[in-house]
Formats: C-alpha cells, structure tokens, sequence
C-alpha cells in the first residue's frame, strides 16, 4: 500500500485514441501543498495526462492513487473502465476540476452553482453550504455577482466562479486545465491572483497551462511533457532557466525573433 | 343558450375524456421517449438496437393501423394465452383490455417515438462541458440526469414539445373507433341522429381549440422555466 499522506499519485499512465498513444507512459507524485505545472505544446497531452487523473479520460494502463487508494479498475469490451462507481464518484470529490471553458452551468445562478455539489453530493446542509458558497464568492471577489447567471458574467468572473465551485468540494487536490487560456489577456491577472493566493495557503494544485509567468513564481515543479513522454522536470528555477533539452529550449525560446 | 338537443351532458363528458386521455397519454410519451432517447444514445448496442427498431417501426407505421393492431391484436393475444391456460389447467381467466387504458397506451406508444427524436436531439445540442463538469464533481448519473442534463437538454426539446403535444391532442380523437366516447364520437353520433352537423362539429372544434390554446399559457412557463440562465447577458 502506498503512502497515505500524499494526496495524489499517478504511475505509467498510458492513453491511446484510436492509434494515436497520446500517453506513453507518465507518471506524477503530488505531495501535500505541491504545486505542479504542466507545460508543454499543444498535442504534447498534458490536458489529457490531467483528465486521465480524475477519470474524465480513461487511462488504458497505469495507476491512480488517491491518499494511497488506488482506483479500481477492470476490463471491459469498451476498453478499461472504473471497477466500482461509488469508488469513483467518492475520489471525484476529492480532486475538483477548473476547466479551461469555466462549465459553469448555465441554468444555475452562480451561488447555485457554487453549492450544487456540496449539498447534492456531499450531503451538507444547504444553509451551511449556502453560508460557505458566499464566503468563496467573497473570496474570489463575485459576492455581489452571486445571483446573476454565468452568461450575465464575464469570462474572467466565470472562472473565478468555477474556482469557488471547485473549491466549495474542500479539494484535497485542485485541477486546472488551462483556466486561463479561454480568457482575454485583460481577465486572465484577476484569476491568475486567485490562484496564486491559493497556492499561498498551501493547496495541493496541478495546473496545465502556457502561463510560464506562472510556472516560474508559484510552482514548485515544472514538468514539461512532448509528444506523451516526460521530456524534463524539476524546480521552475532548474527548468525554466536553465533547460537542458533541446526541445524545451526551443519551446521556451520567445517567438518571433 | 345553444339547445344541444339532450346531447351536452355527453358531449361535456367527451371533451374530459379528450383532455384525460391526452394527458395521460402524453406523460407516456414523455416518460418513454426519455428512456428511448437515452437508449439510443448508449454506447452499449443492446439498448441501441431495440430502441431503433422502436421509433423506426413506430414512425413508419399509420396511427391509425397501430391503434387497431394493438387494441384487436393484444386482445386476440391474450384470449389465446388465456385459453391455453383453460385448456391446460383449467382455470378460466378472463382479461378484457379496457378501452381507455389501451387508448393511453397506444397514443403513448406512437408519441413516445416522436418524443424519442425530439429528446435525442436536445440531449445532443447540451454542452458536454458541463456535463463533464457534473461527472468531475462525482455526481451520480441519476443526479446528474436529474439536475443538470434534463433542465439543459429541455430549452432544446421545448418547440417540438409543444408541436408533439398538438399533435397528439388532435390524434386523441381515433381512440373513438375501439369505443371510447371521446367528444368526435359524441358528436358524430348527434350529428347522424340530427343532421345537424355544424350544431355538433363546431363546438367540437373550439373544443379542441380551447385546450391547445391553454398549453400555450403552460408552454409559456415552461420556456420561461427551461430558459433561465439563457437571455442575453443584462
């Protein structure tokens, strides 16, 4: 049995659509107030690799392990599926997704939004979640934006609302795909704030996306992945300043020169 | 007053047979063609396939063959059944398909199909972001279904609702040929006993009409229900 003080552990994650392996075989070890970023081009599979984690993709081999559970797993006509539903359902509260399209959904004001799954879910009464949903929106800065619709907000406002959301779960592991790239270059300091203040407080964060701004100030590690292989990892400072593949060297190099 | 000749008590009682039967029958429809509609959109071909042969069967066939096959049909195969258990064991069963239930389920059947295209549709324009978001929040997909598929999938499915409904009110009326004093057979009746035609029809007709026109009102509500959230951003 693995290690159950660390949140989050993935090994020899393989994927394959079709005969294209997207995924050839990863592995991640998030430890308790890590904060992971993947970069990489578009088609290297980082959004992939991260959806594999909390079953939105179905990785066809490797492991899982939540708090040193690992997800079950079993083999069907379909190819690889979760063993046991209720397992998945419970794990999925653990891991909170941020995507890069918000998902909010739309025919829920946004403090509906907020305490959907806290209270349909996770079975908390709905004036406590109601009462912690308002101090999240607070938090991100959308108390006075709680009843409006996500197509009343802002694109911007909308991701800070998904964060709520995703935090409202008490995540042991945030996941954000992209949050930022959807966004106009004007939104995108209000969320990247946010999630900076929340890697501060020592939340267990994996986070894709082209913010190297990002990687390099609030991550503790940097992994770089080309063509489904970990090309290079390490300390933002290692990667990021100093790589030794060719690869990353030229992804990092500034465009147009 | 209109003098309706003796005739409208039984023609008010018609028209609550009408309204009765449609509705049920469209709560049939409904319920039916949510579970064909999911059917089809399975990965798996073993609920697939039945709910094809279904709605192709269904579509295919004229409402009025089906409601005589399925009334005449289902008696004649339950006699049989009934007589073989006669002739086995000896017990004397006796099962009479009673005309309004068969009327709602056969008019519930036919619907069920339409409905079936009409859900299959809405089901496929809702955004599988926040689908997918619900399943990353461990949601079951019951629950899922419950609060986040249905209402999204709903603002697509509500014009053809609407049209589907209209429809099926109007087809109520071939539930007076297995019997069923709807208020065309009430009608019909008094216009061959009077030859007064207009005296009979027209009311009928306002009839039909009041009702549509009413669903209109719920209609209404029901957009305004299913379209929150979806208005241009104030």
């Amino acid at each position: 049995m693995a290690d159950a003080s660390i949140p989050l552990i993935v090994s020899d994650i393989h994927k394959r659509f079709g005969s294209n392996e997207v995924l050839k075989g990863i592995s991640l070890e998030a430890k308790k107030g890590d904060v992971i970023t993947l970069i990489g081009a578009s088609g290297s599979g980082k959004s992939t690799f991260l959806r594999c984690m909390n079953l939105l993709e179905r990785p066809d081999s490797g492991d899982i392990l939540v708090h040193g559970e690992p997800i079950s797993f079993r083999q069907t006509r379909h190819g690889r599926e979760p063993a046991d539903r209720s397992q998945l359902q419970r794990i999925r509260t653990r891991l909170s997704m941020v995507f890069q399209s918000f998902n909010l959904w739309a025919h829920m004001t946004l403090i509906a939004n907020v305490i959907e799954a806290p209270v349909y879910v996770r079975g908390i009464p709905k004036a406590r979640a109601m009462e912690q949903g308002m101090a999240l929106l607070e938090r991100v800065g959308l108390a006075d934006r709680a009843h409006y619709y996500p197509a009343q907000l802002s694109g911007g406002q909308q991701q800070r609302g998904a964060i709520a959301r995703a935090l409202a779960m008490e995540p042991e592991v945030m996941l954000f795909d992209e949050p930022t790239s959807a966004l106009d270059p004007e939104l995108v300091g209000d969320v990247l704030k946010v999630m900076r203040e929340l890697a501060d407080e020592g939340r267990t964060m994996i986070v894709v996306t082209h913010e190297m701004d990002f990687a390099r100030d609030v991550s503790n590690q940097v992994v770089y992945l080309h063509q489904g292989m970990v090309e290079e990892q390490g300390h933002p400072s290692e990667v990021l300043n100093h790589p030794s593949s060719p690869r990353l060297q030229q992804f990092l190099a500034p465009r147009g020169r | 007053m209109i003098d309706f000749q003796g005739y409208g008590p039984r023609l008010l009682e018609g028209a609550l047979l009408t309204l009765e039967l449609a509705v049920l029958s469209l709560l049939v429809a409904v319920v039916l063609g949510l579970v064909t509609a999911s059917a089809r959109l399975s990965r798996l071909a073993v609920l697939r396939l039945p709910a094809i042969i279904y709605t192709v069967i269904i579509r295919g066939v004229p409402d009025l063959v089906l409601m005589l096959l399925l009334f005449y049909g289902a008696q004649i195969g339950i006699n049989q059944i009934t007589d073989m258990i006669y002739d086995r064991w000896g017990w004397d069963i006796f099962i009479n398909i009673d005309p309004f239930v068969a009327g709602v389920i056969t008019i519930g059947l036919i619907f069920g199909a339409y409905m079936a295209e009409t859900f299959r549709g809405a089901f496929l324009a809702v955004d599988q972001g926040q689908i997918e978001a619900a399943e990353s929040f461990g949601m079951s997909p019951w629950l899922l279904f419950r609060h986040i598929r249905f209402p999204l999938m709903m603002r697509h499915a509500l014009p053809g609702l609407g049209n589907n409904w209209m429809v099926l009110l109007k087809t109520t009326a071939l539930v007076s040929i297995i019997g069923l004093s709807d208020m065309v057979r009430v009608a019909a009746e008094a216009t061959r006993a009077t030859h007064q035609t207009f005296l009979f029809m027209i009311p009928v007709a306002l009839g039909y009409l009041a009702i549509t026109s009413l669903s209109e009102i719920g209609m209404q509500w029901l957009k305004k229900r299913y379209n929150a959230g979806f208005e241009e951003a104030s």
